[in-house]
């Protein structure tokens, strides 16, 4: 009784203090702490076999900046994420489209289905995609029986591709979805009414009206295929090189820590980079 | 209302992106179900072999209890810490509300390659690397943003009316919380419980920089098991995998919507 007439007297303030506490301190600890000190270890000097110099240096980010092999990573994570972006897009929309027309338990069945990949494990996702990518399976083996020269999908950049459109998907139609608010049929009505075309009617109607989902979207993916690391490690058979799966390299194999958290933040500034396209965009858009 | 007829070769066209979504994760449970030594599909023969062999396969089965382990303790702690977080920033006011909220949601944005590095680097140097604190400690931070927003979002359209009148029917500010503000929670709670089990136990990028040869998590071991064969025996543990996702997706669909959780 007493404590309680006690804590009727704390302020707002006081008792906002009490019930954030444990998780400002797993955020300090695990979050905040671990990205400055990510930070002062890319200005750090690795030692060889691990272990750092405590020394201010710039050499990580000259050596980033000199070294061809890091510029092609870089200008191959943007590129390969962008396009597979675009992928994702143009895959999704019409599943979002539709998504947002559907009623009734029908759209809650699909949404289930659209929500289900995303839950799933990514390592299982990319198992399911080496399994139907593999020379044994069922796509080069329907490949073959059309009697066309079968490609080799494992294993190189291709596969990333196929998998990681599909991985991104759900992410891409949700921020479509959530995009999707200003979409209302009866102005798609209305234009048919009018007697426009669909193809007009899509180009002048839900085309602009659905561009903000479309960035948010964009944007997402974008962000999500430049850090992927499961699809390119497990389907790129070490031969596609990104950002992603060079700082896993770099931290576990190489022991490099310096050069993995140099990387990290070029991740970051890249997030930073994409973000800022897509407010730039967003202002155009409104 | 017939506004919206699709039209046919609109409809084909969504069941083949439909078909693109899901064929990966359908496809484990044929594959499963194998007789083949090495991953081929359609097989030629079929049996439970790789089901008896993933029960005979201690290593998988330590993996997962590890696994179910962690996400439990992650989803209970989560829970404890959330709760009163959320109805800090959705019931009091207090200067800086928004940038805490944002702040403590802010790991979501970052992506798991950078964190799992950064998480990596601290806990070396305080021991916590391939124990079972670190892996909680680094669930949570994972599991936190989600389980924040879900029952922000679930207190904030909570009905204010039923806290009011029990206020002022004279309740002390723990019982209107306890007897009141806490049922009201309970689909929320049920969602983002369901919702940060599934997110520790599927997390494997932040869990592939802290685990071990002496603690790892199960799809951090499938992770290696595939990453060297890519035999059947990961479609069984991804057949079950699949199961349990389906059955958790079903109880945050009942306690909440899934829409809800995750639409904004």
């Amino acid at each position: 009784m007493i404590a309680e007439s006690h804590k009727r007297e704390l302020s707002a303030g006081q008792l906002a203090v009490v019930l954030l506490l444990p998780i400002a301190l797993v955020n300090v600890v695990g979050f905040i702490l671990p990205i400055l000190n990510l930070a002062r270890y890319s200005f750090n000097r690795a030692r060889i076999g691990g272990g750092i110099e405590d020394v201010f240096t710039w050499e990580n980010w000259v050596d980033l900046v000199s070294d061809p092999f890091y510029r092609e990573i870089l200008f191959n994570s943007i590129w390969v994420s962008l396009c597979i972006t675009l992928v994702t897009l143009v895959l999704s929309y019409p599943i979002a489209l539709y998504l947002h027309r559907a009623t009734g338990p029908w759209k809650t069945f699909l949404t289930v289905l659209v929500i289900s990949p995303l839950l799933t494990s990514a390592v299982v996702r990319t198992y399911g995609w080496i399994a139907l990518l593999n020379d044994n399976g069922p796509v080069i083996g329907i490949i073959k029986a059309l009697g066309l020269p079968s490609p080799s999908l494992m294993f190189n950049i291709k596969g990333v591709f196929i998998g990681l459109a599909e991985i991104l998907m759900p992410y891409m139609i949700l921020a479509l979805l959530a995009g999707f608010g200003r979409l209302d049929p009866r102005v798609e009505e209305a234009a048919r009414t009018l007697g426009a075309t669909p193809a007009r009617t899509f180009r002048e109607i839900i085309l602009p009206l659905t561009l903000p989902g479309i960035a948010l979207g964009c944007l997402l993916c974008f962000v999500l295929a430049v850090s992927s690391f499961i699809t390119p490690k497990l389907m790129g058979g070490g031969r596609v090189f990104l950002l992603a799966t060079e700082i896993y390299d770099q931290a576990i194999v190489t022991l490099n820590w310096p050069r993995a958290a140099t990387l990290s933040l070029l991740v970051l500034i890249v997030f930073g980079a994409a973000l800022w396209a897509y407010s730039a965009v967003m202002r155009r858009l409104d | 209302m017939e506004i919206h007829k699709t039209s046919w070769p609109m409809r084909i066209l969504i069941f083949v992106l439909f078909i693109y979504l899901l064929a990966p994760v359908i496809l484990v449970f044929p594959l499963s179900f194998a007789g083949d030594q090495v991953l081929r599909f359609p097989p030629t023969s079929w049996s439970t072999r790789w089901y008896t062999a993933l029960f005979a396969n201690s290593q998988m089965l330590k993996a997962f209890w590890t696994s179910l382990t962690l996400a439990a303790i992650v989803t209970v702690l989560s829970i404890a810490i959330a709760v009163p977080a959320a109805w800090a920033v959705t019931r009091l006011r207090f200067p800086g509300r928004d940038l805490f909220f944002n702040v403590f949601t802010a790991p979501l944005l970052l992506p798991t390659i950078v964190l799992g590095l950064a998480i990596l680097i601290v806990f070396a140097s305080f021991k916590l690397l391939a124990t079972l604190h670190g892996l909680v400690l680094a669930h949570l931070i994972v599991t936190l943003p989600y389980a924040l927003r879900v029952l922000a979002v679930s207190l904030s359209t909570q009905d204010r009316a039923c806290e009011e009148a029990a206020r002022t029917l004279g309740a002390k500010p723990l019982t209107v919380f306890f007897r009141v503000t806490l049922p009201m929670m309970t689909p929320g709670i049920v969602a983002s419980a369901a919702l940060c089990f599934l997110v520790s136990f599927d997390e494997v990028v932040i869990t592939l920089f802290l685990t071990g040869p002496r603690i790892t998590t199960l799809p951090v071991e499938l992770y290696n098991y595939v990453y060297n064969q890519a035999d059947p025996l990961v479609a069984a543990v991804s057949a079950l995998l699949i199961l349990l996702t389906l059955a958790v997706i079903m109880i945050v669909e009942r306690a909440m919507g899934l829409r809800a959780t995750f639409v904004r």
